[in-house]
């Protein structure tokens, strides 16, 4: 207790350190050296014996092996539902998108990569004129999705998002030009 | 036409000499180059040099190449990957293609390494491979040359690649290297004393130093190879001789002086493109050598392991076969094993390796006088 | 050769030259092999020896606990999954708790199974790659491997849950973002069934080898005062005897339901933490199989709160045990939706720290076996 208190440790936890320990198994009787010296060398080498085993039936194993040839299989890769991208807006069976400017996963967003821009129709209703995406800040963390009560975006398949050109990272998603493509 | 002609004849003499020629008496190459030559025994002499010293260039680059590529190979399977499988059909060209990218690479130097032994220090290991290599008994022909105490010329000249490494991990003037260039002093100086026992076991119960004359006691079966003639020790000091050679090719569990995830790289942690590549040429070169060895000492040679077997000409097949096992089991070692501690390594050395050659090397007296011996 | 700088770096007392010896210092870090990240020892040599080590920090600091202040809570959530990658989940749910504790938002049943599942799936994740890794520091490369392809399946479920593999943002105040698919529970039983085939392949690829034990056993050890008075908490402090398990002690979520043993070493040695790292691995394991029998099927998985979450003024705490150890989160609200204070406890800084105690008089090789059973993470340390 003492020993604990010296270090100003927090009081209410110090149960915890002072648990009664575990009874102990019984000291083995001390081996002598020349047996502890031929235990060291005949469990050692039985010890590495099964090592080897292991890596040997991997070796003869042709089923054992779990990578992917990544390119190759890019046709029949299979992608998870889920699978958290960059951010897209899809079409609606309208082909429009549902976006309604409410700027909610602009608010959501932690890192400010989303400006959504409104603009006036002719009947003076209020609709979404741009939506700007910046993949470069943006950490994919789909709290935007969350947030959206449209369900105008969502986070898109795509995962090969390294680009040469840093502008090509500012997206605008309503429009056909951006990168994703319907 | 007529001088290609010649040359055309030339060669199809030389082909016809090597698959029908009686090798069981002598070389059949630099007979046919002293058939050609006539009288001009000097000229003879030069050309057989040439073709000698041009095989062994080839047989050290091909085999590092091949040996790197299945190294990786191996690795791969055992590791539940498929290992390289870009260049080439199954990455067959990948060595070749690192290769190219090494020799193109900038050899960058530290503004404060020495620039003689920096630049000195990679050639010294690729020199012994090159010198071991020209007495390794391929066939029973085919050694460029056999030394009288050719076993003992072996021992002497593999010590020079602890210096390489020494003079490059100090000439780098980085810790790390020096910290490795120490490591691996003190191991290849160690080891090497149980591996010159368990070499001398064999120069004991055989009686030679010459390694045709070596493998000529092993003639006639499996049974004869020393590491089934004598019961049991044969075995052991096979066991320590792999050991020994495994600690002194620097590969896991004694790749101390290499150690990347201790010194980042070890001795050639400054060391990039050509220079690197000969430190990594030699590594591989000195793990066939070793193997070579193995095979020499222990199991027969270009022996076959049935007498029936033995053709003469085609003893590098079962000299081949035999070798490549030896790689595979350092491999196999390799990607099995964690890296020893440096104070382990010489307690491994010191306490038991050391101890327990002597006694088997005592043991191979008693055997030898008292005749055990299983075989003719 | 100069090897011996005519500074003595930061930290280490001034040193008197020796006529028999030199000492130099060997700068370990910020780009090593062995340091997982950017920490950077100075380590004080003795030829191979080691005679002191000074870890300095901050090489990757982000100023997150800043940074948090304005963020919304839930916004933070996000910035947890960059403090200690490898148990982004743990560092999730600790804000969440503390969100949930300042806000009085509860969690429905099925979202705490749902929680403990997730977390000790993550457990497993993060103690396999710690096997691979040790196993890779100690030179054995294909136990690098096999981890890997073990830990691998367990991503692909974090995949299936959540979207991500790494920065999971999967928790929020009151339950999770989404309900975990179908397919979760029949997963969870395929990989508990892989497991239990792989841990036995693992002691006998590296847990029995001989050159692993004597390259562990004995070596930076720990003792139980000093992982105290250092404040080390986790695998680590539990090796060295400290008896001390937050999922046990101080039980949050549904932990107080569950059985399982909290592991215990007995010399505070390299292997200690080994096997109690191992151990651990099967008690997740035993506490997984618990919540697959008793998970409710059907329910809600999140309660329902408010879109703009509010703490009143006042202050809120919680802490979890990640896969290093205790993790606190201490929010200070004033009533907004953005904290005015929000401070991270992290395991890995205590643990990091005592490294000068552990390693001091073995060699540099023990010094790397070390860190690996320490398991840092270096984001985690900096913040």
């Amino acid at each position: 207790m003492t020993e604990v208190d010296k270090h100003g440790s927090r009081p209410q936890n110090l149960g915890a350190f002072e648990r009664e320990p575990e009874k102990q198994d019984e000291e083995k009787p001390k081996q002598g050296m020349i047996a502890r010296y031929c235990s060291l060398i005949f469990g050692g080498t039985k010890s590495l014996l099964t090592g080897m085993k292991v890596t040997i039936f991997t070796f003869l194993n042709p089923k054992s092996t779990v990578t992917q040839q990544y390119p190759e299989n890019k046709d029949t890769l299979e992608m998870k539902e889920r699978f958290r991208g960059q951010v897209i807006m899809p079409h609606n069976e309208d082909g429009e998108h549902n976006c309604t400017a409410c700027t909610l996963c602009e608010k959501a967003c932690p890192n400010g990569s989303i400006n959504v821009l409104p603009t006036k129709n002719i009947a003076g209703k209020k609709i979404l004129g741009k939506y700007i995406y910046r993949l470069d800040t943006c950490t994919i963390c789909a709290l935007c999705v969350e947030a959206c009560p449209f369900d105008a975006i969502r986070m898109g398949q795509d995962f090969e998002l390294a680009t040469l050109n840093k502008d090509s990272l500012e997206l605008v998603l309503n429009k056909k030009e951006g990168r994703w493509k319907s | 036409m007529s001088f290609f002609g010649t040359i055309w004849d030339g060669v199809g003499e030389m082909f016809d000499a090597i698959f029908n020629g009686d090798w069981s008496k002598e070389n059949q190459i630099g007979a046919t180059v002293r058939g050609w030559c006539g009288e001009n025994e000097t000229l003879a002499d030069w050309i057989n040099a040439g073709i000698s010293l041009a095989t062994l260039a080839a047989i050290a680059s091909l085999s590092a190449m091949v040996l790197v590529y299945f190294e990786r190979k191996v690795s791969g399977h055992m590791q539940r990957r498929l290992g390289p499988m870009r260049t080439g059909p199954h990455g067959i060209f990948q060595t070749l293609a690192d290769g190219i990218k090494l020799f193109f690479k900038e050899g960058f130097r530290p503004k404060s390494a020495d620039f003689f032994t920096y630049y000195l220090a990679p050639f010294i290991p690729m020199m012994g491979s090159f010198m071991i290599l020209a007495v390794i008994p391929f066939d029973q022909h085919l050694q460029v040359a056999n030394p009288e105490l050719g076993i003992i010329y072996v021992a002497a000249v593999a010590g020079l690649a602890g210096f390489g490494l020494i003079i490059g991990a100090w000439g780098s003037n980085n810790k790390y290297s020096l910290l490795s260039g120490m490591r691996s002093g003190a191991q290849m100086i160690s080891y090497e004393v149980s591996l010159l026992l368990a070499i001398l076991l064999i120069v004991l119960v055989s009686g030679h130093t010459n390694l045709q004359e070596i493998i000529k006691t092993q003639e006639g079966g499996i049974f004869n190879w020393w590491i089934f003639k004598l019961p049991v020790l044969g075995l052991i000091s096979f066991v320590f001789f792999i050991i020994t050679t495994n600690a002194e090719l620097n590969r896991t569990p004694f790749d101390l002086s290499e150690a990347e995830s201790e010194l980042g790289a070890g001795f050639h942690t400054e060391y990039s493109g050509i220079c690197f590549s000969m430190f990594f040429l030699a590594e591989y070169v000195n793990m066939l050598i070793a193997a070579s060895l193995a095979t020499t000492l222990f199991l027969g040679g270009w022996h076959a392991p049935h007498p029936g077997l033995d053709y003469p000409g085609l003893g590098w097949l079962w000299f081949g076969a035999k070798t490549s096992c030896i790689i595979f089991l350092y491999f196999w070692f390799r990607w099995t094993f964690p890296r020893l501690r440096i104070d382990q390594m010489m307690d491994f050395e010191w306490r038991f390796l050391l101890p327990a050659s002597m006694v088997s090397l005592l043991l191979a007296g008693v055997f030898m006088s008292m005749g055990w011996y299983i075989g003719d | 050769m100069d090897l011996v700088s005519a500074q003595v770096p930061a930290g280490f007392p001034e040193t008197h030259p020796n006529e028999l010896t030199e000492e130099f210092y060997l700068n370990m870090g910020p780009q090593h092999p062995a340091t997982h990240g950017v920490l950077r020892l100075v380590v004080k040599l003795d030829g191979e020896t080691v005679k002191g080590v000074v870890p300095h920090l901050g090489y990757i600091h982000r100023s997150i606990e800043k940074m948090a202040e304005s963020e919304t809570y839930v916004q933070n959530i996000h910035l947890t999954d960059r403090l200690d990658y490898l148990s982004c989940h743990m560092n999730n749910l600790c804000l969440c708790m503390a969100v949930e504790k300042g806000a009085n938002i509860g969690v429905p049943e099925r979202g705490e199974y749902i929680r403990i599942m997730i977390c000790e799936l993550q457990r497993l994740q993060s103690h396999l790659l710690w096997w691979a890794t040790f196993g890779m520091d100690l030179g054995a490369l294909t136990a690098f491997l096999y981890g890997f392809d073990q830990r691998e399946q367990i991503t692909d479920i974090f995949e299936d849950v959540c979207g991500a593999r790494l920065t999971m943002n999967y928790f929020r105040p009151g339950g999770s973002y989404c309900d975990v698919p179908d397919t979760f529970i029949p997963r969870v039983k395929a990989v508990l069934e892989g497991m239990e085939k792989s841990l036995d392949e693992y002691a006998d690829l590296v847990g029995g080898n001989m050159i692993i034990q004597e390259r562990c056993q004995g070596i930076g050890v720990l003792t139980k005062e000093k992982a105290i008075s250092y404040g080390c908490s986790g695998p680590v402090a539990r090796a060295a005897g400290v008896d001390y398990d937050v999922r046990r002690d101080d039980p949050y979520g549904i932990y107080d339901r569950f059985d399982f043993d909290v592991p215990l070493g007995k010399n505070g040695d390299c292997y200690d933490r080994y096997t109690v790292r191992i151990e651990e691995m099967r008690q997740s394991m035993r506490i997984l199989e618990q919540c697959i029998k008793e998970m409710p099927s059907e329910g809600p998985y999140r309660s329902k709160i408010k879109t703009v979450i509010k703490i009143p003024e006042g202050h809120s705490y919680a802490n979890v045990e990640t896969a290093r150890g205790l993790f606190g989160t201490y929010i200070v609200s004033d009533n907004k939706p953005k904290p005015y204070r929000l401070k991270y406890r992290s395991p890995n800084f205590s643990n990091v720290n005592i490294i000068d105690e552990v390693a001091k008089g073995f060699k540099v090789a023990d010094l790397v076996t070390v860190l690996a059973t320490l398991d840092p993470v270096i984001p985690d340390i900096d913040r």
